[in-house]
């Protein structure tokens, strides 16, 4: 769970209408939903972000809905980690069972869009050009979610010891 | 330690004496929801896992509420893939055509919630339940798919923030005023990861269609849910709608709190939400210079009958000026029938008004009236995000029925005194 990247940042708020605007949700391909991610504050998005590139944001990312396309979105231009100050529970749920890392933390304050920085998701650190910040620790249940491959795959494999049945 | 409202039914539908904020539990649900745009992502992840059945058919319903009447070739698709899935498992709680309405408005309408249940929905407004002392919480489809293959879902027990409300209401002024006006007080993340409970005087004072507002618009605080105690308003909407039995839950005296906010709700005026956010909220008296190029009444907030029935009121006799669409949305068929007998269907044809079939159409920008660059709409829904309901260069203000059906009457965003 080490990853580094390129900031992209974005403020307070950022809800799931701004990150995959309704009228695509139509689709379920995660092609065509990163092509849109963003789209309505940002419409070059998709195409300046590259798979690693780190979002940085605010407070309250990912209110709204319940979309899941929202966090599909985001790991379908490969990336892999969001850190913000808080997270909408209803995304904070979705991302960690798809996979997409989320950390607490107020990095947004201590960088500058384009910046590189350096993230060890586990030990809830963070580095950037000039300092360490710790993030919130992420809770060990959700940590053993993201290391049995999601809800999904630990579905799955209680699936397959049951004999398929629900 | 007692226990509130929230941690009881989280309790006992995880086998538990007791529970605690913070904790993580496994609960038994009892009913499960998605609709046409979220359950096609469920149904993938349902056969990635190869699950062969859903753990109880009967409490499984899909909702097509959204892009339908299919507005395109995808959004029909979706529907299609949706129902066939349903008729391969056996679940018959599908709602499509002329038996769908809004999934919020419809499910406690045919009685498919009860009092002390867990429902989860794929869906952020599922919170709407909570009126009638559920709890009730929106989830992605993922969880949903968890949900249905097992019957279970793990939930963090949430802290509760209690809202005491007292104080005698003033005219016009419903529930939906009273959320705006607490979103607008604590923010759009001021509940973030918490319960909303609401008790006083002046809620056992509310109808069951303004507490559906208020529990549907806690998500916009960022709740986990938002929860009413059952009283007589609640039994007696569930008189002729219980099927099954039920159980009643209540907070205890000594429960712990996070944090107790005391209201006078006579000092609560009718209230708007500006762009772009739903806790930019001001007195309507601020904003009567604001002109409009839609005015929506619908939606999982306010399309139900009390919503109509004070537009109505307001739109008899009167007209909408020229240059300004106003279009109704009756939240479901049986909303849409009642108003149709009690002839505000009239009314609002008379008015000029276009009469949607129930969907949630407009609401996200999907279609029967998605905004163009520069317009500016206010509606009775929820979400005032930037693009909610079409161009990202289009705005939304929000508000209750009485301001809404003034604006339309006036062309800008005007107060209910303003016509009657
Ligand atoms: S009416 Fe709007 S908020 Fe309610 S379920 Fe439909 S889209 Fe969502």
């Amino acid at each position: 769970m080490r990853f580094s990247g390129r900031v992209f940042k974005f403020g307070d708020n950022i809800d799931t209408d701004v990150i995959i605007p309704a009228r695509y949700l139509v689709h379920t391909d995660q092609k065509i939903l990163a092509s849109h991610c963003m789209e309505p504050i940002d419409k070059e998005f998709s195409k300046k972000v590259k798979p690693g590139d780190i979002i940085v944001a605010g407070t309250n990312f990912g209110c709204g809905s319940s979309r899941e396309h929202a966090p599909i979105a985001i790991l379908g231009l490969g990336i892999p980690v969001v850190i913000a100050k808080s997270f909408a529970r209803i995304f904070y749920r979705n991302a960690f069972n798809k996979g997409l890392i989320l950390l607490e933390s107020d990095v947004y304050d201590h960088v500058q869009e384009g910046d590189e920085i350096f993230v060890d998701a586990k030990e809830g650190l963070i580095r950037t050009k000039d300092r360490e910040l710790r993030s919130k620790p992420i809770p060990p249940f959700m940590i053993e979610l993201v290391q049995s491959g999601g809800l999904l795959n630990y579905l799955r494999k209680k699936l397959e010891r049951e004999g398929g049945l629900g | 330690m007692g226990m509130t409202i929230t941690e009881k039914i989280l309790a006992y539908h995880s086998g538990k004496k007791y529970v605690e904020p913070g904790e993580i539990i496994e609960a038994k649900i009892d009913l499960a929801l998605a609709n046409d745009i979220t359950a096609p992502l469920s149904i993938e992840e349902f056969e990635k896992v190869k699950a062969e059945k859903v753990f109880d058919p009967d409490k499984i319903v899909f909702v097509l509420d959204h892009f339908t009447p299919n507005k395109d070739v995808q959004a029909a698709e979706n529907c299609q893939k949706v129902k066939e899935f349903a008729r391969r498992l056996g679940i018959r709680n599908v709602y499509d055509g002329g038996v769908c309405g809004i999934e919020h408005a419809l499910l406690p309408e045919l009685g498919l919630v009860m009092p002390g249940d867990v429902v989860i929905g794929a869906d952020s407004h599922t919170c709407t339940y909570g009126a009638l002392g559920a709890f009730a919480t929106g989830v992605g489809s993922t969880d949903l798919t968890f949900g249905m293959v097992t019957g279970r879902l793990w939930f963090k027990v949430p802290e509760t923030i209690r809202f005491v409300c007292h104080g005698k209401w003033r005219k016009w002024v419903t529930g939906k005023d009273l959320i705006l006006h607490i979103i607008g007080m604590i923010g759009v993340d001021g509940a973030l990861y918490s319960a909303m409970e609401f008790v006083g005087d002046a809620i056992y004072e509310l109808s069951m269609d303004s507490r559906f507002s208020v529990a549907n618009m806690s998500v916009e605080a960022g709740a986990k849910n938002g929860i009413f105690h059952v009283d007589d308003v609640t039994l007696n909407y569930l008189k002729d709608k219980t099927k099954r039995g039920f159980k009643i839950f209540g907070s205890d005296p000594d429960a712990n709190y996070k944090e107790v906010i005391h209201l006078d709700v006579g000092k609560i005026g009718l209230q708007v939400a500006c762009p772009h956010l739903p806790s930019n909220v001001k007195d309507v008296e601020e904003l009567t210079n604001i002109s409009l190029d839609q005015v929506v009444i619908g939606s999982c907030t306010n399309g139900r009958l009390e919503d109509l029935k004070i537009a109505a009121e307001i739109m008899k006799g009167k007209k909408i000026p020229y240059g300004l669409r106003c279009i109704i949305i009756p939240a479901t068929p049986g909303i849409y029938l009642e108003a149709l007998k009690k002839g505000y269907v009239q009314v609002f044809l008379e008015a000029g008004c276009v009469i949607s079939p129930p969907t949630c159409g407009p609401c996200l920008g999907g279609h029967m009236g998605v905004l163009a660059k520069n317009e500016r709409a206010l509606a009775t829904t929820n979400r005032n995000f930037i693009g909610r309901m079409g161009h990202p260069e289009s705005e939304v203000y929000l508000s209750g029925p009485a301001v809404a059906a003034a604006s339309a009457i006036m062309g800008r965003i005007a107060h209910p005194e303003e016509v009657s």
